[in-house]
């Protein structure tokens, strides 16, 4: 049955893939780095007190969230360099940052939002009443509270964000989907490489999906402990 | 730049492209949903192979991205056991299901784990059968829980569906290549268009996840 694979061809291939996966762990950083902090804007953006500005950010996400990230990637790719004025030419790796990056920086910011939500509104009157400015209300008191809950969560995006980085092999970045399809096509030998990048993908995402999984444990102990010390009965059942 | 002529030119070409998207995402929401809930029933059963598994497929696809399935699905599997999958559509099609399907089989898993024990031990007492505790009793109850989430994939789906134009399917995402390719300077008014195209059909699916949440809520104690 399976008389059409080549363990030579798998040896062969292998160093050959391999090359890409600096590259493709190097995006992924890459991407998510710029995710963390544009989410920042987006979080920030929905938050000024003005309705009709609010309700087109909130569109704007719901557009950038719902369209496909291929399709984003081309535009930044292709079309971008044609857009009159602001336009320029980006290389591959550069688009690609910015198209899986703006794409997942509107899921980070809906993370952020319901950190931030999540703290509790006493803490907002708190620090108000002590006289906090309005930058130390946030840096001191409110996203001290509100991004450590969200880790594990922005941990998962993280892996969501590693499978999504070969879309950037159709632009031409050379991870490691890339070496593969090329190989495929030198060699007309799909199979092998194409297994082998199925195999650096699954050794790499599995590990941290329980990774994460652990922490979330532990940060949920961790976060119900808090809760029943401060009295407060939010979360604490369980 | 974006003019209305550009526009009347190239809508009419992207709209050949449509119905290739709309096939292959109701056939992929179909298979999805059907792969979710055997997965995720094959996870609850006490065969200890079954479980096992199907504990591996939900591992080896969620664990693996997307374009990588289609494209050993596409290129691998027919050299690997010598038969084609017929043809692109359900390369694609396959591709798209058996991985959401996947992700969506936790959420079958979760939501069943998640009714109250006490629901279970009261059928028993009412001297139901298994399947009838299931169908009857706990069913109705978990899949309220799953229609927030499931209404999430819905549009994880429809967003996949791009990927099947690099396999040659001639869907809106294709069309478009094919336009920016013949005049470069029109890429914008191109993707921007396909990007609306999407969008649209996203919209009804948007809605559909709101009254699905809304659905969900319905009848629960707020705490």
């Amino acid at each position: 049955m399976n008389g059409n694979w080549s363990w030579d061809t798998f040896s062969e291939a292998f160093p050959i893939v391999l090359e890409g996966i600096w590259i493709t762990i190097g995006l992924t950083i890459a991407c998510y780095l710029f995710a963390l902090i544009f989410g920042f804007v987006w979080t920030f953006l929905r938050r000024v007190p003005f309705k009709p500005f609010n309700w087109v950010v909130t569109w704007v996400m719901e557009f950038i969230r719902s369209t496909p990230p291929l399709v984003q990637l081309f535009f930044i790719f292709y079309a971008w360099p044609m857009v009159p004025v602001v336009g320029m030419a980006l290389d591959p790796f550069t688009s690609a940052v910015l198209g899986l990056g703006i794409h997942f920086s509107t899921y980070i910011g809906e993370v952020y939002r319901s950190g931030i939500d999540g703290v509790d509104k006493g803490q907002w009157e708190a620090s108000t009443a002590l006289n906090f400015s309005t930058r130390q209300k946030w840096m001191k008191i409110i996203l001290p509270q509100a991004i450590p809950p969200t880790i594990p969560m922005l941990g998962n995006y993280l892996i969501i964000m590693f499978k999504e980085v070969p879309l950037a092999s159709t632009i031409g970045v050379v991870g490691i989907l890339h070496m593969a399809n090329s190989y495929g096509a030198q060699h007309w030998a799909y199979l092998e490489p194409l297994t082998i990048v199925a195999i650096l993908f699954l050794i790499l995402s599995y590990p941290s999906a329980i990774l994460i999984k652990k922490l979330e444990i532990k940060m949920n102990t961790r976060f119900d402990k808090k809760a029943v010390l401060n009295g407060s009965s939010k979360g604490a059942v369980s | 730049m974006i003019t209305i002529s550009a526009i009347s030119e190239i809508f009419p070409v992207l709209m050949q492209g449509i119905k290739i998207t709309i096939t292959v995402l109701l056939a992929s929401i179909v298979c999805g949903y059907l792969f979710a809930f055997i997965a995720g029933f094959c996870r609850l059963s006490n065969n200890v192979i079954l479980r096992k598994f199907t504990g591996l497929y939900v591992e080896v696809f969620r664990g693996t991205s997307l374009i990588v399935q289609l494209f050993w699905l596409y290129y691998a599997l027919p050299i690997l056991f010598g038969f084609d999958l017929g043809s692109d559509f359900w390369a694609g099609v396959l591709a798209i299901s058996l991985n959401y399907g996947a992700y969506m089989s936790e959420i079958v898993r979760g939501s069943i784990l998640s009714v109250a024990k006490g629901q279970t031990e009261a059928a028993t007492a009412l001297n139901m059968s298994s399947f009838q505790r299931m169908r009857l009793v706990i069913f109705p109850q978990a899949v309220k829980m799953m229609l927030p989430e499931f209404g999430n994939y819905l549009i994880q789906m429809l967003k996949a569906t791009s990927l099947v134009s690099l396999i040659g399917m001639t869907d809106i995402l294709y069309y478009g290549d094919i336009l920016r390719s013949s005049n470069l300077s029109q890429a914008p008014t191109v993707y921007l268009l396909v990007l609306v195209f999407y969008f649209i059909l996203a919209l009804p699916l948007i809605f559909l996840t709101r009254k699905m949440e809304s659905i969900s809520k319905k009848g629960v104690a707020s705490e």
